[in-house]
C-alpha cells in the first residue's frame, strides 16, 4: 500500500445499464414482494431513466426472497432480506450456503469437528444478529462472515477481542445503488476466477495465509497477494460513508 | 490539506484480517484504517479475499438437527446464544485519538510520564506480547538513535516528525524493521504525539538512552 492514492475509478460505462436492469423500485409485477435493497428509503422509481426496459429474467426458483434484482447474487438477496425484514425463510438459505462451508473452512484451519460446529454456530447467530452491519456496496456476504468467523477463532484464544476499526456508518437517508452493489460482485467474481486460475502450490499459500496460518513476516515473502482492482471498487463504497477522513489533516 | 502518504504494507493488512498479527501491532493497524480510507478499502479487499476463498472451500457435512437446532434460537437475545461474545468496542474518537485507541485508553485521557528533555510517555502494553505506547515529543527533539529487535510500527496522531527514512506527518504509519537504525526529530510546529509498537525490546546506540531503557521498559 505504499503507492500514491488510487485516482477514483470513473463509473463503468455501462453503470446507467446495470441500473436499467435491475429493478429497485419493484414494479413490474412483483410489487409488494421486492424485499431485495428494501431500505427505509425513498425508491428510485421517479427517476425516469431508472427502469426503461428489463432484459429477459430466467425464471426464478421459488424459494425466499421471491424474485427481484434478477443480477444480484442469490447470497446478497438473502442476506438483505436477512437485515432488512428479519426474515428466517432467506436466513436459512445462508445457512445452507455458508454453514457447510464455514465448517469445511474452519477445519481446515485447526478446529475439530465439535469445536468447528460451535463456531459455525456462533458466527451464522452473529450474521443473524449484526445483520445491520452488512454492507453490500463495500462486501459480498462471504467476505462479512469471514472477518465474522476470523474474529470468532481469534477471540476463543484471546482474553481481549481483536482491535476493530471504528465502524463507519451510512449517511441517513441514503438510497441504496445498484450500480456499485453490483460492481462490487462482479469484482468479487473477477477474484474467486483469479484465484481459482492460480498454480496449486500457489493457491495453497494464499489460503494458508487467510487462514491464519501465516505470520505477517511469512506473508511479505509472498508475491502477488491477487487483490486486483477491487480495492478502488471498495473505496468507492466507503465515499458513501458517514466519516471525516476528508478532513484528516 | 495533504493525503496521508506512508500507509500499511499489504502483508501487514492481510494478517491483520486473518488475525495472525501481534496485538499491539493489530491496534496500530486498526488504528490506521480508522484515520485512512485507502487502507480501509485494502483491509476490505483483503477480506474479500478470504471470502471468496471461504465461498470456494469444501463443504463439511453437520451434524443432524444442528440446524434446527440453531434456527430455534434466533428469537433469543445473543448473549444468551453465544458463549463468551467478543467485547464490544464501545469508545469513540476523541480528538486526535481514533476509537481503537481510545478503546485502548478507556475512554481517559492518555498518563503521561515525564523522559526528560521535554519528552513524555504513557505506556498502554508492556509484556511478552509486546509494547505499546504513546509518545509526546516536542518540537525539535530526537527520540535517541535506535534500532529494533523486531518491528517497529509509528503512527503519527499528532504534529510530525521526520528521519533517515522520510518524513511523517498525522495519519503517516512508518513501519521500521531490524535493518533500520534511525533517529526520529519532531519537526518544528506542534508537540509530535505517537503511537508506536514493537514486538521486541529496541536497541539503543548510546549511553545516555540505555540509561533511558528501563524508562521506556520496551
Ligand atoms: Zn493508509
Amino acid at each position: 500500500m505504499s503507492e500514491k492514492s488510487d485516482p477514483p475509478l470513473p463509473l463503468p460505462r455501462n453503470a446507467s445499464m446495470l441500473i436499467d436492469s435491475y429493478d429497485i423500485s419493484g414494479h413490474s409485477g412483483t410489487t409488494g414482494q421486492n424485499t431485495a435493497l428494501k431500505r427505509p428509503v425513498p425508491a428510485l422509481s421517479s427517476d425516469t431513466d431508472v427502469v426503461k426496459e428489463r432484459p429477459p429474467v430466467s425464471p426464478q426458483p421459488t424459494d425466499s426472497p421471491p424474485p427481484n434484482g434478477a443480477d444480484l447474487a442469490p447470497e446478497t438477496r438473502w442476506m438483505l432480506a436477512v437485515r432488512d425484514q428479519r426474515d428466517k425463510a432467506a436466513f436459512a438459505s445462508l445457512f445452507d450456503h455458508f454453514a457447510p462451508r464455514l465448517k469445511g473452512f474452519i477445519i481446515r484451519s485447526g478446529s475439530a469437528g465439535a469445536q468447528a460446529e460451535e463456531i459455525v454456530q456462533d458466527v451464522m447467530l452473529t450474521v443473524w444478529h449484526k445483520a445491520e452491519q452488512f454492507d453490500p456496496h463495500r462486501a459480498q456476504v462471504s467476505a462479512w462472515i469471514y472477518q465474522i468467523a476470523r474474529n470468532r477463532q481469534i477471540d476463543l484464544h484471546r482474553k481481549l477481542g481483536r482491535p476493530l476499526p471504528e465502524e463507519l456508518k451510512e449517511e441517513p437517508g441514503q438510497e441504496p445503488d445498484a450500480s456499485q452493489i453490483i460492481a462490487v460482485q462482479q469484482e468479487t467474481q473477477q477474484l474467486k476466477d483469479a484465484l481459482s486460475r492460480l498454480a496449486p502450490n500457489q493457491r495453497d499459500m494464499i489460503e494458508k495465509a487467510y487462514l491464519g496460518e501465516l505470520s505477517h513476516q511469512a506473508i511479505s515473502t509472498q508475491t502477488g497477494l491477487p487483490l486486483g482492482t477491487i480495492k478502488s471498487r471498495i473505496r468507492l463504497g466507503l465515499e458513501r460513508l458517514r466519516h471525516d477522513l476528508k478532513g484528516m489533516r | 490539506m495533504t493525503a496521508i502518504t506512508q500507509h500499511t504494507p499489504d502483508a501487514l493488512l492481510a494478517a491483520y484480517a486473518a488475525g495472525t498479527l501481534p496485538p499491539v501491532f493489530a491496534l496500530v493497524v486498526a488504528t490506521h484504517i480508522s484515520m485512512c480510507a485507502e487502507c480501509r478499502a485494502a483491509y476490505e479487499s483483503h477480506q474479500a479475499v478470504g471470502g471468496a476463498l471461504l465461498d470456494s472451500a469444501s463443504e463439511a457435512t453437520l451434524s443432524d438437527g444442528f440446524k434446527s437446532n440453531l434456527m430455534a434460537q434466533l428469537d433469543l437475545p445473543m448473549d444468551q446464544v453465544i458463549t463468551r461474545p467478543a467485547p464490544q468496542p464501545t469508545a469513540k474518537a476523541k480528538g486526535i485519538y481514533p476509537a481503537p485507541l481510545m478503546e485502548v485508553l478507556k475512554n481517559k485521557p492518555p498518563r503521561w510520564r515525564s523522559l526528560g528533555l521535554g519528552m513524555k510517555q504513557a505506556i498502554l502494553n508492556a509484556d511478552e506480547g509486546g509494547s505499546l505506547r504513546l509518545l509526546h515529543i516536542p518540537p525539535g527533539q530526537a527520540v535517541p538513535d535506535h534500532g529494533h529487535n523486531g518491528m517497529e510500527l509509528t503512527l503519527v496522531l499528532q504534529g510530525s516528525f521526520s528521519d533517515e527514512t522520510g518524513h511523517f506527518a498525522r495519519g503517516d504509519l512508518e513501519v521500521a524493521d531490524e535493518e533500520l537504525e534511525h533517529t526520529p526529530v519532531a519537526d518544528g510546529g506542534e508537540v509530535c504525539i505517537c503511537l508506536a509498537a514493537t514486538d521486541a525490546p529496541l536497541r539503543f546506540n548510546s549511553l545516555m538512552p540505555r540509561l533511558f531503557q528501563p524508562l521506556f521498559r520496551i
